[in-house]
């Protein structure tokens, strides 16, 4: 925050401030009316997938995994930051990390949420979805993975609900101009807070307690998605340290999704006030430090089996490296991992824009990074690909199946503009608190 | 007494509690009657029945409706799932016998509804690491003892039954495909389009061992013929293999059939002798689908 700013302010200046994103604007009811469009025509594609089969991607019976699981992967890691913000830095006491930990929240909430869909446009039976939960199999990873993410969005969304509790109520008695309805909504939300001092106690009790809870269910659920592969006998999945390497590959994208999203926010709700340069300053240093940590988990994931160049798993890292997938690899390592990382070191890579613009790289490069997890080991089965047609060698994802996954992001995006126009973003007691 | 009753009752209704016997005991052959028994009697011979209480009463043959058993899922997923008890099946492939006739993996795909491109059983070109030599090796599912595909199944749609058959129930399958993603054989595949012949399956009561009328969304895979097993007949792909290239039988009975010739030999032997082996054994999945080598010199397995 930028205190000297803040502190010439009056506190229902302040509370203006940050509120005043609580309102359709025209221009948000246009942006808002776009993505909606953008929606249905993702829609469109969904229903046909729904009438014709998972035939209408470019799925097969040797890449029958393709960018729905990536996309699923991707989603459950983006969603961690959410942790990695509130968790481990809320608990070490970081004090900087105050105004931007609910919009973390916010992407944690969306991203899982929209997870769990884009798991389903996966299933080639979804009409049968209940079955999993009437008929589970507890040895099955696929139940561990829906028992720890439906935990996870039901924490984090308690996460975000709780410290909202205080701003609830402050809006419902200052905020003018809203429909009736929303006001009494925010009223019933509130839980009757008043403002005493026993309130503070037991709503940062049960904060802190969430806080806790959450760190073993997110690194449970990255590390259970990563066990989908790990637990198989495929070269390039079968490997022990898929767990820690998936987890620290999510705080990158995570921290990426993050800055785009602080920018964002920022810009368009004028927030300079509170989310800072430094903000970006800080958030950039971090996303070095997690992306080294990546690094250094890749190191181990290509090097280990890539020194015995005999085995399967050996074979498929000379075939990632050097083989045909081999050019998005490196353009996925290079330009979403090296070269944004070599620039963050530079000060003047961590102001707001530039760092905008590096996060969108590692986020676009963590993407395709969950892709090459995902796909070419299925495209080297031990025994040869035969008696099929010759695009069974490949994989190539057809337009309704992008759109499909276009409509996931889309959904992310309507998830955080409503978010965005229903609450604060910035917790507007933990501000007054800090001014005391 | 049990004539006694029998005369009160009309004729009629004594034929119809032996259609209920018959329904109820279907296993046991000497009082379920069907069509073909009948056919093989000639009018007026006497036949041995026993009645619902218990007793054994002489009918004259002509005096007998058959009774047709009625199928329908529900009885075919019983059966289905509980296997051919005290079974554990097995499968001998002899590499140097296959000469590529692919009467196996037609037969397969004919009767499992199955497209060109889907195959319970799929006859791969392989060339040897070592020396570059080239052979056919036909590949089933393996039916492991330590099945991945069923460790990973969330909903139990694919099992693994007590005579040792992997089946998939395509009534159950939600289409996660982890199945095929978990199979090292790549033995499965997946219905991405309607079935072949959909329209004609329609009505055809779903049989989870002949995995047939195929389901769209659903994976399907080698079934080792449980359906023909039931009926004491050798799979498809064995008995339609003009070249002796499959074993198969019964490991408890240590005795395997061939295909072609029918001529049964010792399971342990036929493994020993020819040193057999399992695909990618290293893996641990434990096949219960063995190979002899393709690079034996002499032209008959040694059983001897």
């Amino acid at each position: 925050m930028n205190k000297e700013a803040i502190n010439t302010l009056s506190l229902s200046e302040i509370e203006n401030d940050l509120t005043q994103n609580i309102q359709w604007t025209v221009r948000s009811r246009i942006w808002m009316g776009t993505l909606l469009f953008a929606f249905a025509i993702c829609l469109y594609f969904y229903v046909q997938q729904l009438i014709y089969g998972l035939g209408v991607t470019g799925l097969h019976d040797y890449a029958s995994w393709g960018i729905y699981i990536s996309n699923f992967v991707f989603f459950v890691a983006t969603s961690l930051v959410g942790m990695l913000i509130s968790s481990v830095f809320g608990l070490a006491n970081v004090k900087w990390i105050k105004p931007i930990a609910r919009i973390a929240e916010i992407i944690a909430v969306s991203f899982a949420m929209v997870a769990g869909l884009v798991i389903i446009t996966d299933m080639g039976r979804p009409d049968r979805l209940l079955s999993i939960f009437v008929y589970g199999r507890v040895q099955s990873p696929i139940v561990w993975d829906i028992a720890v993410v439906t935990t996870y969005v039901f924490i984090s969304l308690l996460l975000l609900y709780v410290p909202l509790i205080p701003d609830f109520a402050m809006i419902s008695e200052k905020k003018k101009g809203l429909p009736k309805l929303q006001i009494k909504i925010y009223k019933a939300l509130s839980l009757g807070w008043a403002d005493k001092p026993e309130q503070f106690k037991v709503i940062k009790r049960l904060i802190q307690t969430l806080l806790v809870i959450i760190i073993p269910v997110a690194l449970a659920i990255h590390t259970v998605t990563s066990w989908l592969f790990a637990l198989t006998l495929r070269p390039g999945w079968d490997s022990s340290i898929f767990g820690p390497y998936f987890v620290s590959g999510a705080f990158v994208a995570g921290s990426a999704a993050l800055i785009m999203a602080l920018y964002f926010y920022r810009r368009h709700y004028h927030l300079e006030n509170y989310i800072t340069e430094e903000h970006f300053n800080s958030m950039g240093k971090i996303l070095v430090l997690v992306s080294l940590i990546y690094l250094y988990f890749n190191l181990n994931e290509i090097l280990v089996p890539g020194f015995k160049p005999g085995t399967a798993a050996g074979a498929h890292i000379n075939e990632l490296l050097s083989g045909t997938e081999s050019t998005l690899y490196w353009a996925v390592q290079i330009f979403g991992l090296a070269i944004p990382l070599i620039l963050l070191l530079i000060p003047r890579m961590r102001k707001p824009f530039p760092v905008t613009v590096l996060s969108l790289m590692v986020f676009v490069g963590a993407w395709f990074k969950r892709y090459l997890i995902v796909v070419p080991s299925q495209l080297e089965p031990y025994l040869p690909i035969q008696n099929v047609p010759e695009s069974f060698h490949h994989y190539s994802p057809t337009t309704a199946e992008v759109a499909i996954t276009a409509g996931s992001f889309i959904l992310v995006l309507i998830i955080m503009t409503v978010l965005s126009k229903v609450i604060p973003l910035i917790p507007i007691w933990e501000v007054k608190e800090e001014l005391k | 007494m049990a004539k006694e009753q029998n005369k009160k009752n009309s004729r009629r209704d004594f034929i119809k509690k032996l259609g209920i016997v018959g329904l109820g005991s279907a296993s046991m052959a000497s009082i379920y009657f069907d069509k073909k028994t009948l056919e093989e009697k000639k009018p007026g011979e006497k036949i041995k029945v026993l009645t619902t209480d218990k007793k054994v009463v002489e009918v004259n043959v002509s005096d007998i409706i058959p009774v047709e058993e009625e199928v329908n899922t529900d009885k075919l997923q019983h059966r289905g799932r509980t296997g051919l008890v005290g079974k554990k099946f097995v499968m001998v492939i002899d590499l140097a016998k296959c000469k590529n006739a692919r009467k196996c993996m037609h037969a397969c795909q004919s009767v499992h509804q199955l497209k060109p491109e889907q195959h319970h059983i799929n006859v791969l070109q392989m060339e040897d690491e070592v020396n570059g030599a080239t052979y056919f090796m036909p590949k089933p599912c393996m039916h492991c003892d330590e099945p991945q595909c069923v460790s990973v199944c969330p909903v139990g749609a694919t099992f693994k039954r007590q005579d040792g058959i992997v089946l998939i129930d395509n009534e159950m399958c939600v289409g996660c495909r982890f199945c095929i993603a978990a199979c090292p054989y790549s033995a499965r595949s997946f219905n991405w389009t309607d079935p072949r012949d959909a329209e004609k399956y329609k009505d055809v009561p779903y049989d989870v061992e002949l995995n047939v009328p195929q389901k769209l969304g659903t994976v399907t895979k080698c079934a080792f013929s449980a359906d023909r097993l039931r009926e004491n007949k050798l799979p498809y792909c064995v008995a339609s293999c003009p070249n002796g290239v499959y074993y198969f039988g019964d490991a408890n009975q240590d005795f395997v059939t061939n295909g072609t010739t029918r001529k049964t030999v010792r399971l342990s032997k036929l493994l020993k002798d020819n040193s057999a082996y399992t695909l990618l054994a290293e893996l641990g999945t434990k096949p219960n689908v063995f190979y002899l080598p393709p690079n034996r010199k002499c032209e008959e397995p040694q059983t001897t």
